[in-house]
C-alpha cells in the first residue's frame, strides 16, 4: 500500500519517514547534540534562547537555594536545563563547580516514541525524536516511559512537550537555537558520524591535559544509542545520568510474557470454571 | 578577540564568565590553545570555575596584590627590560622636589588642603605637564571649594624641561635606569613595601597562591609570550578603581604587553553600547572623543584659553584646535564662524560637579526643577538609592524614558514607605523602542561600532531615543523661531539636518524616525567645498583642521563613513586574524592601540610568534596585520628635532603617540587626581586599618557626609564587622529593568539572596535558604541565605574576616521583586571619574527577616 492511500486518503502530504515505506532513504544523515562540560560556563544562555525560539512558558517564580539552578529539571517547559554541582570540601582544597547543560537524548530507542499511542510522537528525517503537538492528546503515557526524566506534561495545553532539536529550524538549514547561543561552543549540533568523532578527538585531548572526562550517550546500553552525546567530567550518576536504560518497550516485552501468562491462566480457570458450572 | 592570542589571562575586578559570557569565549579559546587563566576574586564564581587557578582576595585591597606583583617584578629585575627602556617613561629622571607617597606617609608632594591655603602658586616648569584637562584626566568632580585636592605643578610631577616660547622641550632620562630619581627607581621605592607578606595580610591570600600568579604572569611576558588583564567595575566602582587599572598598567608596561598580541589591559563593558556612551558621552565633563566640556570662568574664558589648555606639544592631542573647531562646526554648521569663536560661546561650561551623584545632593536642596531619565533606573540601580528616591520627590517633574515602568518611574507610588499624595513630582513615563527596534549602532569593549538595522516597528506609542531627541529638538526649535535672543542661539543655531528618510521608512508603520546614517555622517566629519557648498566625506581624523573647513562630530570615529553611503560600521566581512572588514574600529580602523610596541625599537617583530605591526624598510612604512597605530612613514630610528611639534614630534621608539613624550607612562606626571603613583587606601568603609601607609582612605574621595541617610561606619566599626561587596549574576540586566519583567529571565533568578559561607551561617544561626538581614548605617535589606562554601573566610591582619555578597538586581517593581540592595551603599565619589564605590563596604548580617 502507498502511504497517500493510508485509510484511503490521498492527500496526506509526504510522509516524514517515506523509506519505512519502501522510499529510498534519503541522504539527510542523523543529527545529534554533542555537549562539552567542559567548555561549559554555566550561563544558561542555550535555555534562555531555546525557550525564546520555541516560545515556551517561564516555569514559575522558584528560587531553589540549589546553587544557581532554579528551574531544577528538563520538563514539558525546560527542554535545555543547567545542573549546578557545588563540590568543595571545609579546607576548599580543589574546590569544583561544574555545570551540565542537559537535554532530550533523541534516542535510538525512544520510550516516549514507542509507548505513544495516537502516532503524535515520530522520527524526523534528522533522525529525532519530535512531537506533533497537534496530534498529542495528553495521555501522559510517554513521561513514564522516558528513562531520562525528559518529556512532561504541560497545565496550559494539556500536552507532552520536549526538545525538538529544533526541528522547524534545521528544516531551513539552521543550527538549533541552543547551539547557536551558546558562547563557548560547548553545544555542538552536527552529523552524529562527525559528532562522535569529534568527540572522540576532544576526549583524547582532553585526557593527554590529565582531565577526567568521558563520553556519555553512545553506549548501546542507554535506549540503543541517543543522539545526544555528552562529553562528562563528572561521573554520570552524580549528574541524575544512568549508565544504562531501557526503555518502555522492553519493559512491556517482559509484561507481555508476563501478562500473556496470567491471561492464559485465567482463561484456565474460567475454563474450568464454567466447565464445572456447566456441569 | 584578541584575548584568544594571549599565553596568560588574568581576570580581577570581574566575573567576566557570568557578566561578560561571550567575550569569555575568547578566553576559552586561549584556555583551549593551552593559556593560563588566573581568576583573582573575592567569590567562587562561574568564572573561578572556568579558570585553570582560582586565588581568593579580600574585596578592596586590589592594590596591595597588583602592587606586590609589580613589586614581584621590579625586585627580581623580570621587567622586559628593552621594552621598558625604549617605551616607557622609566627612563625620566623627576625633579629633585617631588616627594613620593612613601615617603609621605601615603601622600605625595602638592597636596592642597583648604585650610591651609593653596601655597606659594608658582609655575613650575612644564615639559611633560600636568594640564588638567578630561583627555589628560580630569580629576576636577570632586576637588571644589572646601575639598583637600593635588595641584600636580606644586607638586613637581611633571618631568622635562619645555621651552616657554614653543613646543620644544627635552627630557633628562637615565637609560641605564640606575639614577636614584629616574622613574624605574621611583617605582622601586615605592613598591618595595608591597610584599607577599603584605598581600597575605591585607588581602587574606595565600603566599603561595599570590606566587603562582606572580610566577605565572612573569614566565608568560616577554619576546615570544604575552599576558592580558580584564577586569570590570570590581575596579573601576570603588574609592581608588582608576588606580587599580593605573597599578595594572603599570605592571602590563613593565612586562611589555601592551600593544602585542594577546596582550593589554581590557575594560570589559557590561552593558551594550557603554563604550560608545563614552566615546560621544553621556557624561556631563566629556564632550565627543575625550574632549573636556569647558569650564566656566576665567581658565576657559574664550577659545583661546581652552585651546591653549588642551593642546599639547606633541602627539595626538596637539591636533586639538582642530578635532575641537571641527566639532563646533559640526554642530553650529554655518554658524560657527572664526570671527565668533566658532560659536564657542553656545557650548555649555561646567559650573562644579554635576555628575550623577552630586546631582542627587542637589536634588535634596531643590536646586533641580527637572530630570530626564534615558534608560536608566536610578531609583533602584543607584548606590544609596533610598537617597535618590527621596531626592526625586524635590524634584518638579521627571521624563522617564524606558521599556517598562521602572523602580524610577514608579517611585512615587510604590517606593517603600512612599505618600503619593505628598509627591509633587510630576511624573511621566514614555515608551522606548528596543534595540531591533531602531537603527543605531553599538560599540563593544574592542571600541567596534557595529550598526544594527530597524527589524520591526516598536509596539504602540514606543519610539527610539533618535526619534525623541530629534522631534524635541525640532520642536525646541520652533519654539524658538523668530527669537533675537542671544541666549537661544545655541538652539536655534544647532544644525539639525537629520530628517527622516521616506526610503528607509517605507516598510515601516512610523514614518517619522530619523535618518541615524545622517547622523553617523555627521559624525565622521565632512569638508565643505567652497565653491559647489557640496560635502565630502573625511577619510580619517587627520583631515581635520582648525580653520573651520572641516566638520567633524567625534574626531575619533572618523572613517566610519568615509564616502556617502559607506557605512563601515555595516560590515560584515570576515578574515582573520583581525578581521579589519568587520564593522569599524576607532581610531582609523585600528584593532589594536599602541600596536608599534608590537615590533622591537628597530622595527623588526619582538619575536615570529608575536608578529604583529612592523618596519618594512623596502617601502619605507610600517605594515603588518593591522593598521599601525603610529605615523605611517615614521622610521624606527627616528629622532625628533627639539622644536618638532606635533606627530613629527613622537620618536620613532615611542609607540604611545597619545602621550606627549610618546612613551607609556608608569608614572603620571599629569591625569590623575589623587596621586601619579597608586597607593593603597582602605574603602571609606572598611573592617580594616590601612597597613600599608599611615594614610587611612583616599582623602580625593568626595563623601557627602553632610546628606541625611548617607551616614558611614567608621574605619573598623564593631557594629559592622563584616566585609559586603555587591555583585551581578548572568541572569539579570543591573538593575533588572529590563530582565526582570522577561520570564524567561527572572525564573532563573527569581529572589534576592544573600552569598554567605558555611562557617559565617553557623556561627550566626543562618540557615540555608531561610531569612537574613543585612544591614548598613543606611539601611536594611531582607534577603534568602545562599549558604555557600563558594564563599570563604579570609584571614586578614592574623584573625578571621568575613564578607558576605549580594546581587543588586531587584526591586518593587517587574514579575519578581526584592528588597534594593542598594539602598545599602553611600553616595560617594572617586576624585577621577566620579564613581560610586559598590564593590567594597562593610555591614552587620543578622538572621530573619527584616523589622516591619
Amino acid at each position: 500500500m502507498s502511504p497517500h492511500e493510508v485509510d484511503g486518503v490521498t492527500e496526506l502530504p509526504a510522509p516524514l519517514r517515506a523509506w519505512e515505506f519502501g522510499a529510498e532513504k534519503p541522504a539527510q544523515p542523523a543529527m545529534g547534540f554533542l555537549t562539552d562540560m567542559s567548555l561549559c560556563i554555566g550561563c544558561k544562555a542555550c535555555e534562555v534562547a531555546c525557550k525564546q525560539w520555541n516560545q515556551i512558558p517561564d516555569d514559575g517564580m522558584h528560587w531553589t537555594g540549589n546553587s544557581l539552578d532554579n528551574t531544577s529539571h528538563l520538563g514539558s517547559e525546560t527542554w535545555r536545563h543547567v545542573k549546578f554541582i557545588e563540590e568543595f570540601g571545609p579546607d576548599r582544597e580543589n574546590g569544583r563547580f561544574t555545570f551540565m547543560s542537559d537535554v532530550c537524548k533523541h534516542c535510538t530507542d525512544a520510550g516516549c516514541l514507542n509507548s505513544c499511542p495516537t502516532g503524535a510522537i515520530i522520527r524526523t528525517e534528522f533522525d529525532t525524536v519530535y512531537v506533533q503537538d497537534d496530534i498529542c492528546n495528553g495521555c501522559g503515557y510517554c513521561i513514564p516511559s522516558c528513562p531520562f526524566g525528559v518529556i512532561g506534561r504541560a497545565e496550559s495545553d494539556g500536552g507532552a512537550h520536549k526538545c525538538t532539536m529544533c526541528y522547524d529550524r534545521q528544516q531551513v538549514g539552521m543550527e538549533p537555537a541552543c547551539a547557536t547561543s551558546c558562547p563557548t561552543d560547548s553545544i555542538v549540533v552536527g552529523p552524529l558520524d562527525e559528532l562522535r568523532e569529534r568527540a572522540r578527538t576532544r576526549i583524547r585531548d582532553l585526557q593527554a591535559r590529565g582531565e577526567q572526562v568521558q563520553l556519555w550517550g553512545d553506549s548501546p546500553e542507554l535506549a540503543g544509542g541517543l543522539n545526544s552525546l555528552f562529553i562528562l567530567n563528572q561521573p554520570p550518576e552524580k549528574l541524575g545520568l544512568p549508565t544504562s536504560a531501557r526503555t518502555g518497550r522492553h519493559n512491556l516485552k517482559q509484561s507481555y510474557f508476563g501478562h500473556a501468562l496470567v491471561a492464559l491462566g485465567w482463561v484456565a480457570v474460567t475454563a474450568a470454571a464454567m466447565a464445572r458450572s456447566r456441569r | 578577540m584578541d584575548l584568544a592570542n594571549a599565553d596568560c589571562v588574568l581576570v580581577m575586578g570581574s566575573n567576566m564568565a557570568e557578566n561578560h559570557p561571550v567575550g569569555f569565549r575568547f578566553v576559552m579559546e586561549a584556555r583551549e590553545k593551552g593559556a593560563e587563566v588566573i581568576h583573582v576574586d573575592p567569590r567562587f564564581t562561574r568564572t573561578s570555575a572556568a579558570a585553570t587557578r582560582y586565588v581568593p582576595m579580600r574585596s578592596g585591597s586590589d592594590i596591595v596584590f597588583l602592587g606586590a606583583l609589580v613589586n614581584h617584578v621590579l625586585t627580581n629585575e623580570a621587567d622586559f627590560r628593552p621594552y621598558v627602556v625604549h617605551y616607557t617613561n622609566a627612563t625620566a629622571i623627576l625633579p629633585e622636589e617631588y616627594v613620593d607617597a612613601e615617603d609621605g606617609g601615603g601622600l605625595f608632594s602638592g597636596l592642597v588642603r583648604p585650610d591651609q591655603g593653596s601655597g606659594d602658586g608658582g609655575e613650575a616648569p612644564s615639559g611633560v605637564s600636568t594640564t588638567a584637562m578630561a583627555h589628560e584626566g580630569a580629576g576636577t568632580h570632586a576637588h571644589g571649594h572646601g575639598q583637600v585636592h593635588y595641584d600636580p605643578r606644586e607638586g613637581h610631577w611633571g618631568y622635562g624641561q619645555a621651552d616657554p616660547a614653543g613646543p620644544a622641550f627635552s627630557i633628562d632620562t637615565d637609560p641605564t635606569l640606575q639614577h636614584q630619581r629616574c622613574v624605574y627607581q621611583v617605582l622601586k621605592r615605592h613598591f618595595a613595601r608591597y610584599t607577599p607578606e603584605m598581600v597575605e595580610r591585607v588581602c587574606g591570600t595565600p603566599r603561595v597562591d599570590f606566587e603562582a600568579v606572580a610566577d605565572a604572569m612573569v614566565r608568560n611576558s616577554g619576546p615570544e609570550r604575552t599576558t592580558v588583564v580584564c577586569y570590570a567595575v570590581g575596579w573601576t566602582q570603588q574609592s581608588v578603581g582608576p588606580q587599580i587599572i593605573r597599578t595594572a598598567g603599570i605592571l602590563q608596561l613593565l612586562l611589555g604587553n601592551i600593544g602585542r598580541p594577546g596582550g593589554g589591559i581590557l575594560a570589559l563593558r557590561g552593558h551594550a553600547s557603554i563604550q560608545g556612551s563614552t566615546d560621544i558621552p553621556t557624561l556631563y565633563d566629556l564632550l565627543p572623543g575625550y574632549i573636556p566640556q569647558p569650564l566656566a570662568g576665567e581658565e576657559h574664558k574664550d577659545l583661546a584659553a581652552f585651546l591653549k589648555a588642551g593642546t599639547l606639544p606633541r602627539g595626538l592631542w596637539s591636533s586639538f584646535p582642530a578635532y575641537f573647531i571641527s566639532l563646533l562646526k559640526a554642530w553650529y554648521g554655518p554658524a560657527a564662524t572664526a570671527e565668533n569663536d566658532f560659536a564657542y560661546e553656545h557650548l555649555p561650561k561646567r559650573t562644579g560637579d554635576h555628575s550623577q551623584q552630586a546631582t542627587f545632593a542637589t536634588m535634596l536642596e531643590d536646586r533641580v526643577k527637572g530630570y530626564l531619565v534615558l534608560g536608566q533606573n536610578p531609583a533602584a540601580g543607584n548606590t544609596n538609592a533610598r537617597l535618590v528616591r527621596g531626592a526625586l520627590e524635590h524634584l518638579d517633574w521627571m521624563v522617564v524614558r524606558d521599556l517598562f515602568e521602572t523602580e524610577t518611574a514608579s517611585f512615587w507610588y510604590r517606593s517603600p514607605g512612599v505618600d503619593p499624595l505628598r509627591v509633587k513630582t510630576e511624573v511621566i513615563l514614555m515608551p522606548a523602542a528596543a534595540s531591533a527596534e531602531k537603527d543605531g549602532t553599538f560599540t563593544n569593549t574592542q571600541r567596534l561600532l557595529q550598526y544594527h538595522d530597524k527589524a520591526v516597528d516598536p509596539p504602540g506609542d514606543a519610539r527610539s531615543e533618535t526619534w525623541f531627541m530629534y522631534h524635541l529638538g525640532v520642536r525646541l526649535k520652533e519654539l524658538y523661531h523668530g527669537s533675537s535672543l542671544p541666549r537661544d542661539r545655541p538652539i536655534l543655531d544647532l544644525t539639525w539636518d537629520y530628517a527622516p528618510n521616506p526610503e528607509k521608512n517605507a516598510r515601516f508603520r512610523l514614518k517619522d524616525e530619523p535618518d541615524v546614517e545622517r547622523i553617523i555622517a555627521e559624525i565622521n566629519g565632512y569638508r565643505l567645498d567652497p565653491e559647489s557648498g557640496r560635502r565630502r566625506q573625511l577619510q580619517d581624523f587627520t583631515e581635520c583642521r582648525d580653520d573651520g573647513s572641516t566638520a567633524c562630530g567625534a574626531w575619533i570615529y572618523s572613517g566610519v563613513m568615509p564616502d556617502e553611503g559607506v557605512n563601515n560600521a555595516r560590515r560584515r566581512k570576515g578574515r582573520p586574524p583581525t578581521f579589519p572588514e568587520w564593522g569599524f574600529a576607532w581610531p582609523k580602523n585600528i584593532r589594536m592601540l599602541y600596536n608599534r610596541a608590537s615590533a622591537d625599537p628597530s622595527g623588526k617583530p619582538w619575536s615570529e610568534r608575536k608578529r604583529y605591526v612592523w618596519w618594512d624598510e623596502a617601502a619605507g612604512s610600517w605594515t603588518g596585520l593591522d593598521t599601525p597605530d603610529f605615523p605611517v612613514k615614521t622610521r624606527p630610528d627616528h629622532v625628533p628635532a627639539a622644536t618638532a611639534a606635533g606627530l613629527d614630534g613622537i620618536a620613532g621608539d615611542s609607540p604611545f603617540q597619545a602621550k606627549p613624550d610618546g612613551k607609556g607612562w608608569l608614572f603620571a606626571p599629569s591625569g590623575m587626581a589623587d596621586g601619579p603613583l597608586p597607593t593603597f587606601y582602605e574603602p571609606t568603609e572598611t573592617s580594616e586599618r590601612n597597613a600599608v601607609y599611615a594614610q587611612q582612605d583616599n582623602p580625593m574621595v568626595k563623601r557627602f557626609d553632610d546628606l541625611d541617610g548617607n551616614r558611614k561606619a567608621q574605619p573598623a566599626d564593631p557594629a559592622y564587622p563584616y566585609v559586603l561587596t555587591t555583585f551581578r549574576v548572568t541572569e539579570h540586566h543591573v538593575s533588572g529593568q529590563m530582565s526582570r519583567w522577561s520570564g524567561w529571565l527572572s525564573e532563573l533568578q527569581p529572589e534576592l539572596y544573600l552569598e554567605i559561607s558555611p562557617e559565617l551561617a553557623h556561627e550566626l544561626g543562618i540557615e540555608h535558604r531561610g531569612w537574613v538581614t543585612v544591614e548598613t548605617p543606611r539601611a536594611r535589606v531582607e534577603a534568602r541565605a545562599m549558604v555557600t562554601a563558594r564563599i570563604r573566610p579570609f584571614e586578614v591582619a592574623g584573625r578571621t574576616l568575613h564578607q558576605v555578597a549580594i546581587p543588586f538586581h531587584f526591586g518593587y517593581a517587574g514579575r519578581v521583586t526584592g528588597d534594593i540592595a542598594n539602598d545599602l551603599l553611600a553616595l560617594t565619589e572617586e576624585p577621577n571619574v566620579a564613581i560610586n564605590e559598590t564593590k567594597a563596604l562593610v555591614c552587620n548580617v543578622r538572621p530573619g527577616r527584616r523589622p516591619r
